[in-house]
């Protein structure tokens, strides 16, 4: 169920009437988008609708695009991208702490990375790791930040099935136990179903669905979660075998 | 239709499968190694070694005039006469001052300046222009506005070992810094880094393999430049020395100075080299 603090506390993100342009891809036609403390929103889409343009425009990386709207976003946000983007020539620990500040920031990025299972691996090069270590790596140095609200565009895609059901597992946990706000840009509608208090669909530029997944926590399956995801492919244009 | 039937495909995947199974493993294809065999230590040596033994047969067997090209042997005991009476550590050490003064205000000004004209557009445009220009004359032809302009003196020769050592360095660093990932640049957005920060440990990581490799061609130029500027009315050095040999005809005492520079530009070659392996272990390429 959704925290009943999610209720009544203002919402972190606040997203009114948002149009973004580009010359040559991507189209925002008038989003509003509410997300409040410590709630996991997914956000689904086909290629094309939009889904990438509304977290960029989120994450403060759309220099280039015109666009009007009002965007009210927390200070401390963090990204993870769906590639890891660790910096080649720095050590895993150095990436983590990477534009952080203050006396205890080695303590609290070899902190950050026990919390993703990766105590030891420290001074390992970031060619030196799996592409879900890499992808962990990435997580701590968001985490390290304490974000109010993370950010995540298809974090898992580029990432084995079997992995992807440990990452699902972990992002989880970490959510729960930091509770920012999550914005998860996904195509995957099993892993709204797992992760999100709420999916929204983008569909050409504009929301299409705003749906709270009402299901407990832990594994979702059975037939309330087989419905949502039945009709969810169905917003996103797939008929789903039944 | 000429096309394989599906059934024609499937079964050919089939007998594939089967081969490494059915044949002996030595008759098993083996795959094609693209990348390099790990190298021999000094594996690099072969080479000049076979150069100096041909060329030591040559001259003993009398195949070799020792007025065109003196034996092997003959270099090394001329070189150790010019220690004994001084006059070689006194050149070279004229010549390695000029040259590596040459090489630290031409390599710093090619870094200053590419992190300039690579990191801002305005920059771009006031020097990306003219270096590209300047890049036309050969650094050889402004020898002559060199003398106008500083003279014979120990300023143009360093002068020009600087110019010499600038343009690559700042080419090499220059396109790198352009070719920085966007992504990286992303990154560095969204986590809050600060303009110095960028540079430090973004920019700089990311430009450091360019900034090195256009440092050895830098410190090969070094050596050109060198050459040439101490065969123009020097009193001093390695280049003195040989001029001054060859108006004696000491073919002998022209091949040692031969070696020296060799010896000096593989030396000062090697310790970029090691420079670069040591700042860059992070990288994992074909020759590692």
């Amino acid at each position: 169920m959704i925290p009943q603090t999610n209720i009544v506390s203002p919402p972190v993100v606040s997203i009114r009437g948002l149009t973004r342009r580009y010359t040559l891809k991507g189209v925002l036609n008038g989003v509003d988008l509410d997300i409040r403390r410590g709630e996991f929103v997914a956000l689904l889409g086909r290629s094309g609708s939009g889904k990438s343009t509304l977290l960029r425009a989120l994450a403060g990386l759309d220099h280039e695009a015109e666009g009007q709207g009002q965007i009210v976003r927390p200070d401390r946000v963090a990204v993870v991208f769906q590639d890891a983007r660790l910096l080649p020539w720095k050590r895993a620990l150095d990436n983590v702490t990477l534009g952080t500040t203050g006396p205890d920031r080695r303590r609290r990025g070899i902190e950050a990375l026990a919390e993703v299972e990766l105590s030891g691996r420290e001074q390992a090069w970031p060619h030196e790791l799996s592409g879900g270590e890499q992808q962990r790596v990435a997580l701590a140095r968001a985490l390290i930040r304490g974000p109010e609200l993370l950010l995540a565009d298809e974090p898992f895609g580029a990432l084995d099935a079997l992995t992807r059901i440990r990452m699902h597992a972990l992002l989880g946990k970490l959510s729960r136990a930091h509770a920012p706000a999550v914005l998860l840009v996904t195509h995957d509608v099993d892993e709204a179903i797992a992760l999100a208090h709420r999916a929204i669909v983008l569909e050409d530029g504009h929301l299409a669905a705003d749906v709270p997944i009402a299901l407990p926590q832990g594994p979702r399956r059975g037939e309330a979660a087989a419905a949502l995801r039945g009709r969810f492919l169905s917003l996103l244009g797939v008929e789903a075998a039944a | 239709m000429n096309a394989p039937s599906f059934e024609t495909i499937a079964a050919v995947e089939i007998v594939l499968r089967q081969e490494p199974i059915a044949a002996p493993p030595k008759a098993a294809k083996q795959v094609r190694r693209l990348g390099l065999d790990p190298p021999a230590r000094f594996g690099w040596l072969l080479g000049p070694a076979l150069l100096v033994f041909y060329w030591g047969v040559l001259s003993a067997t009398g195949w070799l005039d020792p007025r065109i090209l003196p034996a092997p042997w003959t270099a090394v005991s001329t070189g150790i006469d010019l220690i004994r009476e001084g006059r070689l550590q006194e050149n070279l050490l004229v010549s390695a001052a000029r040259a590596s003064s040459g090489l630290v205000f031409g390599a710093a000004a090619g870094v200053a300046l590419a992190l300039v004209s690579g990191l801002s557009p305005m920059g771009g445009y006031l020097i990306d222009g003219v270096v590209q220009i300047k890049r036309g004359v050969p650094i050889l032809a402004l020898i002559p506005f060199m003398v106008l302009w500083f003279g014979i003196g120990e300023v143009m020769k360093v002068t020009v070992i600087a110019i010499t050592v600038f343009f690559p360095v700042y080419i090499h660093t220059h396109s790198a810094l352009r070719a920085i990932d966007i992504k990286q640049v992303e990154l560095a957005e969204t986590l809050g880094l600060s303009r110095l920060d960028f540079l430090r440990q973004v920019a700089l990581g990311a430009t450091l393999p360019g900034l090195l490799l256009g440092l050895r061609f830098g410190v090969t130029a070094a050596w050109l430049a060198l050459v040439v500027v101490e065969q123009l009315n020097a009193t001093s050095g390695i280049g003195y020395m040989v001029t001054l040999a060859r108006n004696y005809a000491q073919s002998d005492v022209m091949l040692v100075g031969l070696v020296v520079y060799a010896a000096l530009g593989l030396a000062s070659d090697g310790a970029v080299r090691l420079l670069e392996r040591r700042v860059l272990s992070w990288r994992r390429t074909l020759a590692r």
